[in-house]
């Protein structure tokens, strides 16, 4: 940098940084260390990350706890069942006592992790059981459904972004259109279709009961919120410099947007993952407790309140434990997502909102 | 002369921080007469702003602590309640910043702004507020300004909104108008506009005024005394006449050399201050400026007082010799082109904003 | 403005006959769905089929079919349930709007004036105890199942402590307002407060952090320098910039609610809005009920943007004037 050069900076910003030392540069961690450390530091987002840990691996021991602690099958109903408490058999579904005396009340919770933990729902299964199994399955739809939607959106939000013109007109009023849809109903419409039906998409087949349907359900309509922050920033970028240099000298527009515009979008989108993982969960949560989501007899924390909405007022455990489950996955998500915000890209805003 | 109206003494301002106290203004003294122009030169982060901005009780960070006297017509800004400071601000001591894009409320017309000032404090009906703030607009050469007068900021070019802020600043007849940086943001034409009207403004309306500038040009312009400040410091301070033709201090050197002037032999380069300014957080303990001074000697390591009659300086090099002194240093640059110095004056990051 | 008015009510429009089509589409035209047995519903028979067929010209073109649809929404208006063989769609909806309007708009107050009040103070008193507090409270607002929180207010209020503390909660249901207004606002009250809870909290995180923004402002420091009140300061200046975003936001939120999102809530507390009645028709696959309370949702939705963005001018003159 030359003398002329440096004072012309000095005087058009007087509030410039100084140069950086150049033994700095060579040191410096890149964008992406710098946000790592700064994460680190950030001790609700550490914490919220441990707890999301947490649910996720004991999540993901349902097969071993269903087979080697409780000895239940959470997917066969076992209405004539019995279990031991205290020394005495008990059946699993007593005639009610209440009201008419129709129908039957599960057991409550034992607080014991071999039996009936939570107690059992209408039919006899283990609630705990079909909890870490819902969980299992309510992550990873949340989880596939946002990285689908971030996917979908970042392409879309680049290209639109990019190219401008026709192509922009074009994406831009398809996301009007799904953004001015409320989310449920499309949801709704959408798996009404395609529940008793499937999708046949080219190659890629998805059967009506897999869980894969809410997946895509769930990843497009949330699409629009994604790909227009994207969308924004990339016209900004064309703008800076060094794209319009890169145009400048020929470079295709593949190589642009690989070289230049890609890395620059990217921790949008990375900030965007685990707020729309959360945000997901939620829908799918309440597409299965619609009953247009997960369907029986697979199992999310979702469907377990649908199933424990007959038993509110007898045993609130089956509807409260998937409940509480939720909130706090959501929340530590929430939070770890507010902290990769905060290192990666304070400005970044799902739905020009939190 | 009569009783100055501002007397600051021994100002100093400081910051907390996770990496120890930073000290914005050290120990800065000056007293500024009624109707007088005082220009307020240094490189940024050299506290002018912090100083004018801790008296008004600007500063509103909580780990900032502000020490020493400020006394206007007689009562101290400083510990003054804000309750109190509040009805000073705007009414007697008016202040204008420096960039005119930002600092009106985007929502709200021009004219909304000046009533405001005036409705602040004064009892003023509606209707009289805003033809006052038609007159004021008129007053500072806004064309059209009944029409004018309903436009938002967004729609006034920044040259006019300048205007607009030091019409706000002036709905109140203020005895003392603070202008930090006033025409940085602007292109050379509205800035001489800009003096300009503070030039007449002075004249009609009998106002002091502070003039905040890292632009040597505007001082030599409008003041009739000049404070050089370098790292919370007054490094010299005397009337615009005496600063600019027999500068005292090395750093004033220094700004003055970094001027390009039209009509001095032309250099290869614009002489700079080589170095950096001082961090806030490590002030030496003697001459702030030393570590930059071609001229630093052992005395240095002690801090020199602000002595002197009218024109003050804070160095140790013998008085006698400081012209001569000067004049090795321009050699130097002519010759040489500056071996060795890296940068000119280069500002340090604000970092107490 | 007349000009920006026009410009805004022609893209509603577009946007409102896109979601037809999408959902046309959606229905009549997904791959491998036969819509005359979705339609005429679960074990119809061959006559409901075959009228099925005439009355939406499933043999005839796309366009023809759209044409047809539109026709009997809004200008026959004799859409028909083939579950609840002769029960016409439309004034079912009409019935049902009232009961949304009361809930939402009820919850919409109430989170306006809760989320607006702890976002400005949670911003007043940055960095002392009660801030963080709000932020947190925003979060589990965001985290929170919204049916399922209104599952746990049912459970305390109408059975565990309902011969109690709360023995004067009337049982679930809707009284309409101009039949009995106590009893309208009694039997809506813990459905207010269930959705307005989760809002008012976002809504004071996004405030909160939008009015940080705005103190942090220029213009905030020269009206300090002018002798303005803090108060004034926080009020006239911080937060009447920090508004306009949030009106955004509401409009986006509000007329998802009425639209359709206040679903889950209504099925919850048993209020015949239009979101049960659409969660009735999706249980029994009443097409044609869907489809009419899909299309409303989208109305609703369309012109509560349209609003907002005239709002939105009026509160923000940089948007009028560009």
């Amino acid at each position: 940098m030359t003398a002329t050069a440096d004072r012309k900076a000095s005087e058009d910003s007087p509030a410039a940084p100084t140069p950086i030392p150049l033994a700095a540069v060579v040191t410096s961690p890149g964008p992406w260390g710098t946000a790592l450390r700064q994460i680190r530091r950030n001790r609700s987002a550490m914490a919220s990350l441990v707890v999301f840990f947490l649910i996720l691996v004991v999540c993901l021991l349902a097969p071993f706890y269903a087979s080697s602690i409780a000895h239940t099958d959470p997917f066969a109903s076992n209405v004539a069942g019995t279990t031991v408490i205290g020394g005495q058999t008990v059946p699993v579904l007593a005639p009610s006592t209440t009201g008419l005396g129709l129908g039957v009340t599960p057991i409550g919770p034992t607080w014991d992790l071999t039996h009936y933990f939570l107690g059992s729902d209408g039919q006899g299964r283990d609630v705990m059981a079909r909890l870490l199994y819902g969980g299992r399955n309510s992550l990873l739809i949340g989880f596939s459904a946002a990285l689908l939607c971030c996917l979908l959106a970042g392409i879309i939000g680049v290209l639109a972004g990019y190219f401008g013109g026709v192509v922009d007109g074009v994406l831009s009023r398809l996301l009007d259109v799904v953004w001015a849809f409320p989310v449920y109903l499309l949801a709704i419409s959408l798996s009404v279709v395609l529940l008793t039906s499937g999708v046949r998409i080219g190659p890629i087949s998805i059967g009506a009961g897999s869980l894969w349907l809410p997946v895509l359900i769930i990843g497009i309509v949330y699409v629009p919120y994604v790909a227009r922050p994207i969308r924004g920033q990339v016209m900004a970028l064309k703008e800076k410099e060094f794209v319009a240099a890169a145009i400048g000298v020929g470079s295709s527009d593949l190589r642009i947007m690989r070289r230049d515009v890609v890395p620059n979008v990217a921790p949008t989108v990375v900030v965007f993952l685990p707020l729309m993982t959360a945000l997901s969960m939620l829908t799918e949560s309440a597409l299965s407790f619609l009953s247009v989501g997960v369907q029986p007899p697979q199992a999310s924390w979702g469907t377990i309140i649908n199933d424990g909405l007959d038993l509110l007022y007898t045993r609130p455990a089956v509807t409260l434990a998937p409940g509480i489950a939720i909130a706090l996955t959501a929340v530590v998500l929430n939070l770890f997502g507010d902290g990769v915000r905060e290192a990666l890209d304070p400005r970044a805003r799902l739905r020009g909102a939190g | 002369m009569s009783e100055p109206l501002l007397e600051v003494e021994d100002l100093r301002v400081s910051f907390r921080s996770r990496r120890g106290t930073a000290v914005a203004v050290d120990g800065l003294s000056f007293s500024l007469a009624p109707g007088e122009v005082l220009g307020v030169v240094g490189e940024s982060g050299s506290g002018k702003s912090v100083s004018m901005m801790s008296m008004l009780g600007l500063i509103r960070d909580p780990n900032c602590t502000v020490e020493g006297s400020a006394r206007f017509r007689g009562s101290d800004l400083v510990g003054m309640a804000d309750k109190d400071l509040r009805v000073l601000r705007g009414r007697d001591i008016a202040m204008i910043f420096q960039d005119p894009m930002t600092s009106l409320t985007p929502v709200y017309t021009v004219g909304w702004h000046i009533a405001e000032q005036i409705r602040v404090h004064q009892s003023m009906s509606k209707a009289r507020a805003r033809a006052r703030a038609v007159e004021l607009l008129a007053e500072v050469g806004i064309p059209d300004p009944a029409r004018r007068i309903d436009d938002y900021p967004h729609q006034f070019s920044g040259g006019m909104r300048q205007r607009a802020v030091i019409a706000m600043g002036l709905a109140n007849n203020p005895s003392l108008l603070i202008a930090d940086e006033p025409t940085t943001a602007l292109d050379v034409t509205t800035q001489a506009q800009v003096l300009d009207l503070l030039r007449r403004l002075r004249r009609d309306h009998g106002s002091s005024i502070i003039l905040i500038t890292h632009d040597m040009g505007v001082v030599s312009q409008l003041a009739d005394r000049v404070l050089v400040m370098y790292a919370g410091r007054a490094a010299e301070e005397g009337p615009r006449q005496e600063v600019f033709h027999h500068p005292r201090h090395p750093y004033t050197w220094g700004l003055l050399g970094s001027v390009p002037r039209a009509r001095a032999p032309r250099v290869r380069r614009l002489p700079a201050i080589p170095g950096s300014p001082a961090s806030a957080l490590a002030v030496p303990s003697g001459c702030a400026f030393a570590p930059r001074c071609r001229f630093a000697h052992d005395q240095c390591a002690e801090r020199p007082p602000l002595a002197g009659a009218d024109h003050l300086d804070a160095c140790w090099l013998p008085r006698d010799r400081r012209h001569e002194l000067r004049h090795s240093l321009d050699e130097v640059a002519t010759a040489a082109g500056d071996p060795g110095q890296q940068s000119i004056i280069v500002p340090a990051t604000e970092e107490f904003e | 403005m007349v000009r920006f008015a026009l410009a805004r009510f022609g893209a509603a429009v577009f946007v409102l006959v896109s979601i037809s089509v999408l959902v046309f589409l959606i229905f009549f035209a997904t791959p491998g769905v036969d819509p005359a047995a979705r339609i005429a519903g679960r074990n119809a028979d061959q006559a409901t089929l075959a009228q099925v067929q005439a009355e939406f010209g499933l043999d005839q073109p796309l366009p023809v079919r759209y044409a047809l649809m539109m026709k009997h929404l809004f200008v026959d208006r004799d859409l028909t349930s083939f579950v609840n063989r002769g029960v016409l769609v439309i004034p079912q909806i009409v019935h049902a709007v009232p009961v949304t309007l009361s809930l939402v708009l009820g919850a919409a107050v109430l989170w306006m004036v809760v989320g607006v009040a702890m976002g400005t103070l949670a911003a007043a008193w940055r960095g002392r105890a009660a801030d963080p507090l709000i932020v947190l409270v925003g979060v589990v607002g965001v985290s929170i199942p919204v049916y399922w929180l209104g599952e746990v207010v049912n459970l305390v209020t109408q059975s565990r402590l309902h011969d109690s503390v709360f023995s004067w909660v009337p049982p679930l249901g809707y009284v309409p307002l101009t039949q009995n207004p106590a009893q309208w606002a009694l039997r809506l009250l813990f459905p207010w407060l269930t959705l307005a809870v989760l809002y008012a909290g976002i809504y004071a995180r996004v405030l909160r952090s939008e009015m940080m923004g705005a103190l942090d402002e220029d213009y905030v420091r020269t009206a300090r320098a002018k002798g303005v009140s803090e108060r004034r300061i926080l009020i006239k200046h911080a937060l009447r910039c920090s508004l306009i975003p949030i009106v955004s936001l509401f409009g986006l939120d509000f007329g998802a609610l009425v639209g359709g999102s206040a679903l889950l809530t209504e099925v919850v507390f048993g209020l015949p809005g239009v979101g049960r009645l659409t969660y009735t028709a999706l249980q029994n696959l009443d097409l044609p009920v869907i489809l009419g309370t899909v299309l409303y949702a989208a109305f609703f939705v369309v012109l509560s943007n349209a609003l907002v963005d005239l709002v939105y001018a009026a509160l923000d003159p940089r948007v009028r004037h560009v």
